[in-house]
């Protein structure tokens, strides 16, 4: 089952395309991680399959109140214990007990702490619990592993190969092996968009000089 | 032929370089004519001494300071319905026209209300108005020089402009609520029997239609300026992403 | 819904939130004023309304780029607009958090202040209806700066130059109020008139702050 297809997607950063072309599906139980230099559009293309930004061209179909996305940002409140910041998310997204979640990203004894003081690993397992409290079956992931150590980044990796088993999906834009061998790679590069001297997307403002 | 064709910038660009030099000049023969019609052929007003001829000015601009904010406010409709750029640089174009307009106006009615009612400002429901207009331009003009994106930019002041509008209604009527004041009524009115004589009353329409076309080659000048300004900026951004 | 207005409340009273600073600005606000003008009774008592009415405008926009700018530089923001919750809500929710951690207390400290500044005694009764009345609306059309200048560095001085001209028919109407209900005088006018765009406020502003926030997502 096709859980998201892109089809000729353009995505923009400040008003200039930066991929163009963009088509792949992503079905239940498969990954796909997003690979290309610094700068390709990684986290563009990510904001715009989550919707927070529009797409140039092309058309994105995933069905409703299916998609979990995660930022580079977290999104915690410094100031609110573990559970609290997940039960705040748990409540937004009307799902019920979060203790698989603590469980699941081995948070249990930092459970009562505010997030300020746990390190950024602890923090990024934080954002990753979070994730698994939206009971979203796609995960659209920015640099799910930024500042996890090995141990973490298996349980992460383990955390995934879960939810895809579960009939979950997941895309995310990663530098690092995770190890999982049920991810397909695609590579961005071949999408990088063309100036328009040779060929791209022409801009109104362009046009009105040549 | 649809007038949305000229909202597109190569259709612009061509179109407002064979107007500009006409509305240029003809603005200029307008003010020229019905500044010195006013200022030296009229005769002086039984009541209102040589200050009158101050009119001239004050009427003119402070037609244009309100409609400079409407024609802001349909532009920025247009480009948040429609995604016309043009119209979007047109309304960033009109904003400081209108803020000086606003001023001269202001001034001005000072420098008329002072022999008139020896005040140079009175805290009058349409004195307070304009002054709360300036303030409504100022802040539109600090927002687009505040954001980078352009685009955002001019999202960003269209929605201000259409809430502004709203809450620049509302601080008139709250304002008139406040305050009943001194400046006389309305001297301009098409419908009725006008209230002042043949003599003033037609030098004053030249040197309104004067500050119109002066507005609209104005405009035209400064949404080319805009024009090539964006273009820049996305040749800039090229660059560094190349 | 609630969550959020449980958890933007829970983060104004721990630490770092800032609850009560707004307060402290009111009270110095209301201090100052008598070294100003002087110390005479009937001059701060002509006076108190607009002073209580002004201080509790800019102690309320103190706090206004807090609304979202916090939420904007952890990521929630990016969170609550992909979340299955409507922006809208989130923005009106917001300002409300603003309100009862800024507006409500001033409200109910405003008479202890008007005591300082010599109100006369009917005006007390239509200053407190006055402010419970007005700052609803002075929270939204905050939360609609704040919604405008989130992706700025430094948006703080902007934001009062794009609010404060919004602010304008609701201290005109809420200060008329206080002054013709604690002379007697026929108060229906100003109260309709100020209740009317609050409510108004309430109900249209969050879609243009909504909107304004998705466009500085982008």
């Amino acid at each position: 089952m096709t859980l998201l297809a892109v089809e000729n997607l353009t995505v923009t950063r400040g008003g200039l395309p930066v991929l163009e072309g963009l088509g792949f599906t992503l079905a239940a139980g498969h990954a796909l991680v997003l690979r290309g230099p610094n700068g390709i559009g990684k986290t563009t293309l990510l904001r715009t399959l989550a919707g927070l930004q529009p797409a140039l061209t092309g058309s994105i179909s995933i069905p409703p109140e299916t998609m979990a996305y995660a930022a580079h940002a977290d999104g915690l409140k410094s100031t609110l214990s573990v559970t609290e910041n997940l039960r705040f998310w748990a409540s937004v997204y009307g799902t019920g007990p979060i203790d698989h979640a603590l469980d699941r990203m081995n948070l249990r004894q930092l459970a009562e702490r505010p997030a300020m003081s746990l390190s950024a690993g602890q923090k990024r397992r934080l954002g990753l619990a979070r994730l698994l409290v939206t009971g979203r079956p796609v995960w659209v992931l920015d640099e799910p592993t930024v500042s996890l150590d090995a141990a973490s980044v298996a349980l992460f990796a383990d955390a995934v190969r879960d939810h895809l088993a579960k009939g979950g999906a997941a895309l995310m834009a990663t530098h690092i092996d995770l190890g999982l061998h049920e991810a397909a790679v695609l590579d961005l590069t071949p999408f990088k968009a063309l100036p328009p001297e040779e060929g791209g997307y022409k801009g109104s403002f362009d046009e009105a000089f040549t | 032929m649809s007038i949305w064709e000229y909202a597109n910038p190569v259709k612009f660009m061509k179109t407002s370089s064979l107007v500009l030099p006409w509305v240029t000049g003809l603005a200029a023969v307008c003010l020229v004519v019905g500044l010195y019609w006013g200022f030296f052929l009229t005769p002086e007003a039984e009541n209102f001494k040589q200050s009158v001829k101050v009119i001239y000015v004050h009427v003119p601009s402070a037609m244009m300071a309100i409609n400079i904010w409407v024609m802001m406010l349909v532009t920025s409709l247009i480009w948040l319905i429609r995604r016309h750029h043009v119209s979007a640089l047109a309304a960033k174009a009109a904003a400081p026209i209108g803020l000086v307009m606003t001023f001269i106006a202001l001034v001005t009615g000072a420098i008329w209300g002072q022999p008139m009612w020896g005040t140079w400002w009175e805290w009058d429901p349409r004195l307070t108005s304009f002054l709360i207009l300036f303030l409504f331009y100022l802040g539109y003009i600090a927002l687009w020089e505040a954001i980078d994106n352009p685009d955002t930019a001019a999202d960003l002041t269209g929605v201000l402009c259409l809430v502004g509008s709203v809450f620049a209604i509302l601080s008139r009527y709250a304002v008139n609520f406040w305050n009943q004041g001194l400046h006389q009524g309305a001297t301009l009115s098409l419908d009725k029997e006008e209230n002042i004589s043949d003599v003033y009353w037609f030098p004053l329409l030249l040197c309104i239609a004067g500050f119109v076309l002066f507005f609209v080659a104005l405009l035209l000048l400064r949404t080319r300026t805009e024009i090539r300004a964006r273009r820049l900026k996305a040749l800039e951004q090229r660059e560094r992403m190349a | 819904m609630i969550a959020l207005l449980l958890r933007d409340l829970r983060l104004a009273v721990r630490a770092g939130g800032g609850f009560g600073l707004g307060l402290a600005f009111f009270l110095i606000v209301v201090t100052l004023v008598p070294f100003g003008v002087g110390p005479e009774g009937n001059v701060l008592a002509r006076i108190a309304t607009g002073v209580l009415w002004l201080g509790a405008l800019l102690a309320c926009l103190l706090s206004l780029d807090r609304i979202f700018a916090l939420d904007f530089e952890d990521g929630s923001l990016d969170l609550l607009a992909t979340a299955p919750v409507p922006l809208e809500g989130v923005v009106t929710i917001k300002a409300l958090a603003h309100w009862i951690t800024t507006g409500l207390p001033l409200v109910l400290a405003a008479p202890v202040f008007g005591v300082l500044l010599h109100l006369p005694g009917p005006a007390y009764f239509w200053l407190v209806v006055s402010l419970l009345l007005g700052t609803p609306a002075l929270s939204v059309l905050g939360a609609f700066g704040a919604a405008l200048t989130v992706g700025l560095k430094r948006g703080g001085l902007l934001l009062s130059l794009l609010v404060l001209p919004l602010y304008v028919p609701t201290l005109i109407f809420g200060a008329e109020l206080v002054k013709r209900g604690a002379s007697g005088m026929d108060t229906q006018m100003p109260l309709l008139m100020l209740a009317g765009i609050t409510a108004a406020t309430i109900a249209v502003v969050p879609f243009a702050s909504a909107a304004a926030i998705r466009v500085n997502l982008r």
